[in-house]
């Protein structure tokens, strides 16, 4: 591993500073599950970290009468044990304890579980050609194992999936990051957070450099409480998805479907909407040929690679039962 | 303070080790799991996969379990840090759920059982105990190659019964 400097600035000011005036290449290091982690692989070699992990001010995690508010610094766990969240967005709880272990949960932070990277093997190390690790270098995947790499937002460059759990869940329910720079501090609704690889998959969010995520935002909706995350895995606990749902519906007196929110993960390059599948459930009861309608509606677009298209059906099926869970759930 | 201020080498960083107090002069690079293994001869935290996904290393930090391998160690500052090394009394009398491995054949070569054993007592102290569904949901970090999962659900649940009775 490159040696690096490190410091542990004691607030938010304090940190934005460090960043401002950092050599470039500086990373912010929270639990340090990803970048640690890419640093002892030798694909991350900032020659700093600037380590947040314990600032004050991006602990706890707030319910006000309009938003559930995160602190950036929350560790994970804190969120799948909380009982508003529990109650009131079982889609949020769930993406969180389906994601990663205990320990792991222990340590990482929801500012670094959004921003953590891809799980592309020729990616994790420094072996392959990789665009991403490597611009310019090609890319393994494409001749190489793509059963684990995304259906939806590729490009000829990059298909690496975007693997986190959380964000899905955040996305189905237009959640909003709150970012502090040295220009002050801007909102980023989730949806424009993460960029699709295009022509340049070693971008792959919009902050800046010296940008840090202090909270994350979840407007109130009755769709929370109607809310699910289901998540297909090779085994049942403790790996990545290989293809999951976070729906959120709100359905009337009368069994008709008045909200639909539904986002798909561990199929696509960037947490992704499924707007159309969403309108199609709109207006009307739900049954067990529109929730499998809308999963074939979230995954038309699919375009799958070598060995990854056994994971449209199975994103199919998992969009369809995620909708009839939140079905049931909408209207206990 | 700004970044180019610190040399790159070296951090003073103070904790506790399974209640002592410790100094250490740290290189960043160093992880908590090398620090303990190599620096302070803890050799019971076992090395499995150094990258967080077998669950060998596990340790208590801050009086929650943890991943050592990907815990930079100068993320131990000021912290309290519990390894296996301080789970038998003082006596040298093994921990109810030490001995609930040994009644319950929890263990074949034995590598895992040190990070099962702190990430067990973890589980309980958590609450996620309620069945064994959860047990095995709140367990599945630690990874056992010897395939001893069966004995470890059943010493975990002997003894968080115990829990909930006492
Ligand atoms: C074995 C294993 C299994 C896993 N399984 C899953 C899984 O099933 N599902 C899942 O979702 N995840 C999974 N993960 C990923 C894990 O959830 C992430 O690594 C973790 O959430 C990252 O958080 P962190 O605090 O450790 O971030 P770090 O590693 O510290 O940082 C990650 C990135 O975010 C940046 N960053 C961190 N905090 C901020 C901030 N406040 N503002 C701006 N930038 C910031 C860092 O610079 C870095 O680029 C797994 C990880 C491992 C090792
Ligand atoms: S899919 Fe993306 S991350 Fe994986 S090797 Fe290709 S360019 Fe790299
Ligand atoms: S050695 Fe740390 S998880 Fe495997
Ligand atoms: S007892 Fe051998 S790895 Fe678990």
């Amino acid at each position: 591993m490159r040696p690096f400097a490190y410091a542990a600035p004691g607030s938010v000011d304090d940190a934005v500073a460090v960043l401002r005036d950092a050599v470039p290449g500086t990373k912010i290091l929270a639990g340090g599950t990803t970048l640690y982690d890419l640093m002892k692989l030798g694909v991350e070699a900032p020659p700093a970290v600037v380590d947040v992990l314990r600032l004050p001010e991006l602990a706890g995690i707030t319910v006000t009468d309009s938003e559930l508010v995160f602190g950036a610094g929350v560790r994970m766990a804190d969120v799948s044990d909380h009982p508003v969240v529990r109650a009131d967005y079982p889609a949020l709880a769930e993406s969180i304890w389906r994601a990663a272990s205990q320990q792991l949960r222990n340590m990482a932070t929801l500012g670094g579980n959004l921003l953590q990277r891809t799980r592309c093997g020729y990616f994790r190390g420094t072996d392959f050609a990789c665009n991403k690790r490597n611009p310019g270098s090609g890319c393994a995947a494409i001749e190489g194992h793509d059963r684990h790499h995304a259906l939806l937002g590729a490009s000829s460059l990059c298909s690496a999936t975007y693997a986190g759990d959380f964000a899905i869940a955040l996305r189905a329910f237009d959640a909003v990051v709150d970012v502090v720079g040295p220009r002050g501090e801007r909102p980023i609704a989730l949806a424009d957070l993460h960029v699709e690889p295009g022509e340049d998959p070693s971008r792959e969010h919009v902050l800046d450099v010296d940008e840090l995520i202090v909270r994350i935002r979840v407007p109130l909706t009755p769709a929370g409480r109607g809310s699910t995350y289901l998540k297909i895995r090779d085994r049942e606990s403790y790996a990545f998805a290989l293809a999951s749902a976070a729906v959120g519906l709100v359905i009337d007196g009368q069994g008709v479907v008045t909200e639909s929110r539904i986002a798909l993960g561990g199929v696509a390059t960037r947490p992704w909407r499924a707007v159309e599948a969403e309108q199609s459930l709109l207006g009307q009861p739900l049954t067990a040929e529109s929730a499998r309608r809308a999963g074939e509606i979230a995954f038309a677009d699919a375009r799958p690679g070598r060995t990854n298209r056994f994971r449209i059906e199975l994103g199919i099926r998992t969009v369809a039962d995620a909708v009839r869970t939140a079905g049931e759930r909408a209207v206990r | 303070m700004s970044t180019n201020d610190l040399p790159a080498t070296t951090v003073e960083v103070t904790c506790t080790i399974n209640g002592d107090p410790v100094r250490l002069t740290l290189d960043p690079r160093e992880s908590l799991l090398d620090v303990l293994r190599e620096r302070l001869a803890l050799t019971g935290t076992k090395k499995g996969c150094d990258q967080g996904h077998c669950g060998a290393c596990t340790v208590h930090l801050g009086g929650r379990r943890v991943v050592s391998c990907l815990t930079p160690a100068v993320q131990a500052a000021g912290q309290d840090i519990h390894t296996i090394e301080s789970v038998a009394g003082p006596d040298g009398g093994l921990h109810p759920l030490q001995q609930a491995f040994v009644d319950n054949d929890a263990l074949q070569c034995g590598y895992c059982t040190p990070g099962q054993i702190m990430s067990g007592l973890a589980c309980i102290a958590e609450g996620h105990m309620a069945d064994d569904d959860q047990i095995r949901e709140y367990l599945s970090g630690n990874v056992c190659r010897c395939g001893a999962y069966c004995g470890i659900v059943a010493a975990v649940r002997q003894v968080a019964g115990m829990t909930q009775e006492g």
